[in-house]
């Protein structure tokens, strides 16, 4: 392309890098208050992903010949590496996190070209991909242990626990509560009783609750995700529509039948609802682009969460249902599109009916 | 008071720094004369004008240099009295910095008008159409920058029934304050142009569209206009790119222009308030378009200033008269920094459509290293025509026009919201521009190859016929021949006949 400058010769937008460190300010509450109670094995996870995400990132780079420094500065590899931290149960031993960096930056994002060039969330394409092959060690969660508090693991622990044989399932497991959900259901136990055991709604909200790090509590993602609309990172479309479409589902056949449907509000404040409407199926790569397209997607995203939820064998469904729905990402842009100034729905000329200010031809000749 | 304009969202936009404090509150200053004027035949959309004078000729200010020819064309005056030094080549007001059709003209320093026709005392008691002649004999072309010679649009009375005539004060573009200058400091002769406009195109309405960044000039055209009922200030909401034409109609009257329209399909007619004041100079004293208002403003100008500038002195100038340069510029651009232009250097000369010149620096330009799309639709939202710019870009970038051309290429309007926006710096409208020149240049080349193979084909056919004619006229003579031959035999057999009956 050649020819000479063109305007605009000013930049108003703030840029890709500080795009992603908002995003990390962001997730920054929730990740705090993750790590606060699940003490040092959290913490370990959590950097050995991020780590393990820039080194794939950087020899991905050198291989395709790209310019390393300029594109690690981007830290869009930093965020891929931590939101895939805040979906892993948080005592998972390193090479979860490791494997999970490298599914995620390899075949999520470097094979498809880089940056901006994936069809699928990275972050998710890993999740999915470690649930496959690691059932065991995926679902393993702790019940919080806030640091330090007696229970809670020091350092020295805590790398045995993240290094180590790992820890001692039996001995600190405990469900989340759409796992807990999953289980009475299949030995069919009404759910009343069952759920009142493990899911209290300001527990849920505030956060003391087992989990993956983003999955606990609500009400700081919630914050960090308020915050992203604030700055205009994100639009209100995507989350908006995923949590009505849940809100709904969840709303109709709870009232239908109570004893085998949890309502909206465990769905909303439990598993990775609302780290999935704000951080993840908003992630702005693999999700439409247009206003409209962005509704379609997200109410499309909150559906397959209740059906996976409901219906399927996984206790939770983010990670399926926003990658289902990045699959379709392409098909909804070529199809959805804004209306362009001065043309009709289907790109035709606006035609005034009745109304015409042109003189009549004959008229002037 | 007169009610307030209900007025109209429009989609997309962007909020750019107005940079506008920095010469919002310097009165219009005349540029003093410069040494040399360089002044070019095409200022203007259309056919270049075709030169009057020679090397050597004296002329008087206000003097037509050069005419216009064609339809859509604009004539040149003398911006002052002097000798003409030169008609020549010289550099273009243009990016490219080729070098176009000049007239330099040396300044005597008396600044002598030439006597004219006398201008009519009243120009509501000519007929519209004469009001539309003397508006294309005075050189006015639209000044806001787009240069379209003006008196072509006060004719479109001719093909279709105006209602409204909206007057673009909007001024959208950062750092220009050229025309809040003038609606604040000469609102009555702007006013007055207005009126006399609204008057050829026989409309009953008129909107001024003044943003709310100039509650000054706001104030000023609404006081001036408090005696014409017809007239009504719209105070528009500061974004870009509300002085796009279609876009601020608009805002204005509701109504959107259909694709590939005019305003006047809608019935609304736009000028520039620059353009009313020069219509204004034109109609009330006779005065043909020979200088303008510019500012002169950017991070790296050390005393930015408005100026009212003689077509055709060199930028240089005016540089040097707002002292010079406080760092070096980035970049050096012309009209505004969204949709202005890059210049190719300090000598090329004002023209009629240049309402600014900017001297930015590297801080005001934030011009950074282009990264790869995210997808992440702030162009999308920021584009006031409903495209997608980052798809368009991608067809571009893979060779794909027409697929671009499918996504709505022809239907953006280079407004630069979405580079504006863009994370990652991506230079979209360096993208959009690059193919509909290459569009522009492929159609003519295939305009040209199908223009040529006509020819080819009726020379072939002429060819023929003349061959065929040619053929046709041996026949006949031939014919004719025979038939004369045969003629003859007959009448001699005849008469031999007759002599041997006779005898
Ligand atoms: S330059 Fe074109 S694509 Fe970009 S915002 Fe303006 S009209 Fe839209
Ligand atoms: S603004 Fe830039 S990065 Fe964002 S979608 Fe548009 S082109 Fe891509």
């Amino acid at each position: 392309m050649s020819g000479p400058v063109s305007g605009p010769h000013a930049h108003g937008a703030i840029s890709l890098r500080q795009t992603m460190l908002l995003v990390m300010l962001a997730l920054l509450p929730a990740t705090l208050f993750g790590l606060s109670i699940y003490g040092w094995p959290a913490f370990n996870l959590l950097t050995v992903t991020i780590v393990a995400s820039l080194l794939a990132e950087a020899v991905c780079l050198v291989i395709a010949g790209k310019p390393v420094g300029i594109y690690l500065k981007d830290g869009s590899a930093i965020l891929t590496g931590w939101l895939l931290a805040m979906t892993l149960p948080p005592w998972a031993p390193w090479w979860i996190g490791v494997c999970g960096a490298l599914i995620a930056i390899v075949l999520g994002k470097q094979v498809f070209g880089g940056i901006g060039q994936n069809l699928f969330n990275p972050a998710m394409v890993a999740r999915v991909a470690l649930l496959i092959a690691f059932p065991l060690e995926m679902t393993t969660f702790v019940a919080p242990k806030p640091l330090f508090t007696e229970s809670a693991p020091d350092f020295v622990q805590s790398l045995a626990i993240t290094f180590g044989g790992g820890m001692h399932i039996d001995a600190v497991s405990s469900a989340t509560t759409l796992g807990f959900v999953k289980t009475e259901l299949g030995r069919h136990n009404p759910l009343d009783g069952a759920l009142s055991q493990v899911f209290d709604l300001l527990n849920g909200f505030t956060g003391f609750m087992p989990g993956s790090m983003g999955e606990t509590s609500a009400m700081l993602v919630l914050l960090g995700g308020l915050f992203l609309l604030y700055r205009r990172i994100i639009s209100w479309h995507i989350p908006v529509a995923m949590i009505a479409s849940i809100t709904l589902l969840a709303g109709v056949f709870h009232t239908l039948s109570p004893e085998h449907f949890t309502g909206p509000l465990v769905h909303l404040l439990s598993g990775a609802t609302l780290l999935g409407a704000f951080f993840i199926a908003t992630d702005l790569v693999t999700s439409p682009v247009t206003a409209r397209g962005q509704i379609i997607f997200g109410a499309g995203c909150g559906v397959l969460v209740y059906v996976i939820r409901s219906w399927a064998n996984y206790p939770e469904g983010v990670a399926f249902a926003v990658m289902l729905m990045n699959a379709l990402t392409p098909l909804i842009d070529h199809y959805v599109r804004p209306r362009v100034y001065g043309r009709d729905r289907k790109g035709q000329p606006l035609v005034y009916k009745g109304e015409s200010w042109e003189r009549d031809s004959e008229a002037s000749r | 008071m007169k009610p307030l304009r209900k007025l109209f969202k429009i989609r997309g936009g962007v909020h750019p720094d107005d940079h506008k404090g920095r010469t919002a509150q310097s009165s219009i200053e005349d540029m003093p004369m410069p040494a040399l004027l360089h002044i070019p035949l095409q200022q203007h959309i259309g056919s270049p004008a075709s030169p009057m004078v020679k090397r050597g000729d004296r002329v008087l200010k206000g003097q037509l240099l050069a005419h216009s020819q064609g339809m859509i064309s604009a004539p040149v005056h003398a911006p002052t009295s002097g000798r003409i030094v030169g008609v020549g080549n010289y550099p273009a007001h243009h990016p490219s910095g080729l070098s176009v059709h000049t007239i330099t003209l040396q300044p005597d320093g008396a600044d002598r008008w030439i006597e004219g026709e006398a201008p009519p005392t009243d120009p509501f008691a000519l007929e519209p159409e004469e009001i539309a002649t003397r508006v294309a004999a005075a050189g006015i072309v639209g000044m806001g920058g787009a240069t379209f010679p003006s008196a072509v649009k006060l004719n479109l009375r001719s093909r279709y029934c105006l209602e409204t005539l909206v007057i673009n004060g909007a001024e959208c573009e950062p750092y220009l304050t050229c025309d809040d200058r003038l609606m604040r400091e000469e609102s009555a002769a702007v006013i007055d142009g207005i009126r006399i406009m609204a008057y050829a195109l026989g409309v009953k309405r008129v909107i001024i569209g003044i943003e709310n960044n100039k509650p000054e000039a706001q104030a000023a055209m609404q006081a001036a206009a408090e005696a014409f009922p017809e007239i009504e200030i719209a105070r528009l909401p500061a974004r870009y790119p509300m002085g796009s034409e279609k876009h601020l109609v608009q805002t204005v009257t509701g109504v959107e222009t259909p694709a590939r329209g005019l305003t006047a399909d809608i019935g609304v007619v736009v000028h520039n308030v620059a353009t009313a004041y020069a219509v204004h100079d034109a109609l009330r004293f006779g005065r043909p378009l020979i200088s303008r208002v510019v500012t002169i403003s950017g991070g790296a100008i050390r005393l930015p200033k408005n100026l009212r500038v003689l077509i055709g002195t060199p930028i240089e100038e005016l540089i040097t008269h707002c002292g010079g340069y406080s760092e070096t510029p980035e970049r050096l651009i012309s009209g505004g920094p969204m949709m202005g232009q890059p210049l190719p250097g300090t000598r090329v000369p004002i023209i009629k459509g240049s309402n600014g010149v900017l001297a930015l620096t590297v801080r005001e330009t934030k011009a950074e290293e282009a990264m790869p799309c995210i997808r992440c639709a702030s162009c999308v939202k920021a584009c006031p025509c409903g495209l997608v710019p980052l798809e368009m870009a991608n067809y571009i970038r893979s060779g794909d026009l027409e697929g671009a051309v499918a996504y709505g290429l022809m239907d953006c309007i280079s407004c630069g919201s979405c580079a504006f926006v863009c994370p990652s710096n991506i230079r979209l409208v360096q993208f959009f521009n690059y193919a509909k020149g290459e569009l522009t240049a492929r159609q003519r080349a295939e305009h040209t190859q199908n223009e040529t193979r006509r020819l080819a084909e009726a020379r072939t056919i002429r060819l023929e016929r003349q061959k065929q004619a040619k053929r046709e006229a041996m026949a006949r003579r031939k014919q004719a021949q025979e038939a004369a031959k045969q003629a003859k035999q007959a009448a001699e057999a005849r008469a031999q006949q007759a002599a041997r009956t006779g005898s």
